[in-house]
Order: C-alpha cells, then structure tokens, then sequence
C-alpha cells in the first residue's frame, strides 16, 4: 500500500527506468481524471488483503464435508463459489475438477496468465512464467515431480489450459487421517498449489 | 499471432523457480501498473482481449526479457498510445521529468469521496462475464470428435499453436462466449459457442515426448474447429 511506496522523500536516489515508466503513466491517468489515489489503494488492498487462497481453501474444504455442496461445485462452479461469497472478475465462469486416485488435474495458461483471483488471488510468479508455461502442458508428470509431486504410472493427468474465460479449480484429494477434522481445520490443511493441481494436499504430521 | 507469448511445449526455458514466502507484489511500482490496468479496464477503456493483445504486441525480445509486470506496463502504454488517450510526447516528457526529480508526480493519500473506488469496489464482484445468449444451437455437444483448424492470423486468437491441426473430442460445452479474435480488433463481441477439448498427449506431443497417461484440455471456440 501507499505507506511503503515512496520511501526516498529525505535522500532521493536514482529511479529505475520501470520505476519512472509505472509513475508516468499512473500520474498521467490521475492528470485525465481516469486514475484516483483511491481506486489504487481499492484495488491493490483487495489483492493484498482480501481475495487469496484462503477463499479457495473454504471452498475446498466445504466440498469434503459436504456431499451435496461437493455436487453443486462440480455441476456449476461459479454458482456454488458464490454461496460462499466468492465471485468476481477472473472468477466468472468456474469449472472445478475433481481429483481421484486415478485422476490428477493441472492448470496452467499457455497464452498468457489466466488464473482464477476471486478463490486463489493473483497468480505466484512461476505460474506466469516461462518454464511452467512451456512445460507442464508437455511434461506434466516431470513437472509435478520438481513440486515433489510423484504419481504412479497408472494416475492420468489432465491439463487444463485456460485458453477462455473459464477459470479452473482443483479439488484435491481429502488426505487420509483427517476424518474428525472440522471444516476450519480441513480449510487450514489446503495449500494454493493443491488448487492449481501442483502438489496434493498433504495429511497433517 | 504466431508469438512468443504462446509458449505450450516450448523447450530452453529451464527449470522452475518458485518462491517461499511469495509476496503479491514485491515491488511498490507493480502496484501501480495493476491498478492503473485495472482500473482502465473497468471503465471500458479497452477490454481485456484489447489488452492481451497489446501484450502479446510489446515486442518478441522484451517480451522474453522483462518482468510480467513490465509486459503490462509496456502494453499499457501502446495501448493508450493507440487509441490516443497519452500522446508519446506526453509520456516521454513525463518519464523525463521523473527521472530528473525522483519525488515528482507521487500519488496523493486517498481521501474523501471517490465514486471511481466505490465503483470498482462493486466491479470486482460483479467481474466482466463473457457468456452471451445466442439464437444459434451449437454445433458440438459432448463426445464429438473434432478437428483444430489450422488457424495462423496475424491479429488475436486464443488457439495455442500445440493444439493447431490436432484431432480431439468435446469434453464441455460452455454455450456462447464473446471471441476474443474480433473483441481484440474494434471490440465487435461476435459470440460463438465454446467448448473444452481433450487432446490425447500422444497424439500432441509424439510418443517419445508425451508423459504417459496424459491429455491436454483447450477452450476453443466453434470457429476454431471442424467435423473430424
């Protein structure tokens, strides 16, 4: 936010050429009344603050407590997301996936970024980088494995790639051992990379 | 366009890097370059397929070179630049200025009515669908074999060159959704139903590349696709 953002009041130091490329063209849509001090601050603290993995991390964990709830998400993502008071821009129309012992599911965006931001915020850097790009669409089961990822010859992968305006999520596995957790609990247990289908979720020590 | 940007199967990128700990921004300016984007989009300065395309147009080298952040920024700027809302004079003399004087143009604290934040606030729930009622029945329901045509435009599409000529079958379909290939160039949503196919990674990749058992899953758009 903006407490941290210009730090060099007493003792100015040189500008990254990025740096001053960012301030232009910010104070220029302020200049054209396009731009305001807080539609910043309204956009970067909604990131920063509000919309994260959290989001996605109750949704998940809804689906494993909850059969009927599990069905509505897999039927209508969106729909079922916005029960629980997701939803939005890069979130329109959801599809989730279900993993299985016989099926693991991985997403990406080849062409360009897409992820879903209202139940996993904005993507990691990697995500949008490109060796993830280029290869997970390739070598999956390679690329599964540097996340520490290993699945049996006999798993089948599926790719997505969000080529459109569906956003994908994926639902994990339940790990084994979490029987009497709560949902809170189970929601504490999911991890962003689970949901973008990188790693499974791990059962607690 | 045949692009850098499009990157499936791609090799000599190297190894994945991720991060502990990973901020969502980690740098003050990125900030400004979301919102900025952002904020645009909302008020239908462009639309988001106007915008990847200004990104997937900022250049092969610097494109490969520079940080996500800077794509959007750079796209930024030749996007406004095109429809003339920053003349190039303008932006430059204000770089200039920046760099000479590091504190000029900083951003004021927020404060006091702003209908903009307020809006945005509501945009953000509401998000920009992209499904549209259409009259037109689709021409592929689920378990159709298709074919990918072999598409190679210079403008926007949303057809990674992987899959281009590909055998696949429909796995979803989705009903009609704005086209990004038009949207792009002059904004004419033309809708066209939408569907998921699944590509057999073998048949992607070759027998010796594919990661076994694996399949590749593309939104594509009716006009993307044939009979098989």
């Amino acid at each position: 936010m903006s407490d941290h953002h210009h730090d060099h009041g007493h003792h100015p130091h040189p500008i990254s050429d990025v740096q001053a490329r960012a301030r232009a063209l910010e104070s220029l849509l302020r200049d054209k009344g396009l731009l305001t001090p807080g539609a910043v601050d309204t956009l970067v603290s909604a990131y920063e603050q509000d919309i994260g993995p959290l989001n996605g991390a109750k949704v998940v964990a809804r689906a494993w407590t909850d059969p009927d709830y599990k069905q509505r998400l897999l039927d209508d993502g969106a729909a079922a997301i916005r029960e629980l008071g997701f939803g939005g821009l890069q979130g329109e129309h959801m599809v989730v996936v279900e993993n299985t012992p016989e099926v693991h599911n991985v997403v990406v965006c080849t062409l360009c970024s897409c992820y879903p931001w209202p139940v996993l915020g904005l993507p990691p850097v990697w995500y949008k980088s490109a060796p993830y790009r280029s290869r997970v669409v390739r070598e999956p089961r390679a690329v599964l494995a540097e996340f520490g990822t290993e699945l049996g010859d006999d798993v089948a992968i599926r790719v997505w790639d969000s080529s459109a305006e569906i956003r994908y999520l994926v639902l994990p596995e339940r790990p084994a051992g979490t029987e009497h957790f709560s949902e809170e609990e189970l929601a504490g247990l999911v991890t962003r990379d689970a949901m973008i289908g990188v790693q499974k979720v791990e059962a607690p020590a | 366009m045949n692009g850098v940007h499009d990157m499936g199967g791609l090799h000599g990128f190297g190894p994945i890097r991720p991060e502990t700990g990973e901020p969502v921004f980690h740098q003050a300016w990125e900030q400004d370059v979301f919102a900025s984007v952002i904020a645009l989009m909302a008020q239908g300065v462009y639309n988001l397929d106007e915008f990847r395309h200004a990104v997937e147009r900022i250049g092969a080298a610097h494109y490969l070179d520079s940080s996500y952040y800077d794509h959007w920024l750079s796209a930024a700027e030749l996007v406004l630049c095109e429809k003339g809302l920053i003349d190039q004079t303008e932006l430059e003399r204000r770089i200039a200025e920046i760099k000479a004087e590091p504190n000029a143009h900083t951003r004021p604290p927020a404060g006091g009515e702003d209908p903009l934040a307020e809006a945005l606030t509501q945009g953000l729930q509401a998000g920009l669908p992209a499904h549209r009622e259409v009259a037109a029945a689709p021409r592929f329901a689920v378990g159709d074999r298709v074919v990918t045509n072999n598409l190679q435009p210079p403008g926007h599409i949303r057809l990674p060159a992987y899959v281009r000529d590909k055998p696949g079958v429909v796995v979803m379909t989705h009903g009609a959704h704005v086209l990004p290939d038009t949207h792009a160039h002059g904004g004419d949503e033309s809708p066209a139903h939408l569907y998921t196919v699944r590509f057999d990674g073998e048949r992607v990749w070759g027998e010796t590349a594919a990661d076994r058992p694996a399949a590749n899953h593309v939104d594509l758009w009716e006009p993307y696709l044939s009979p098989a």
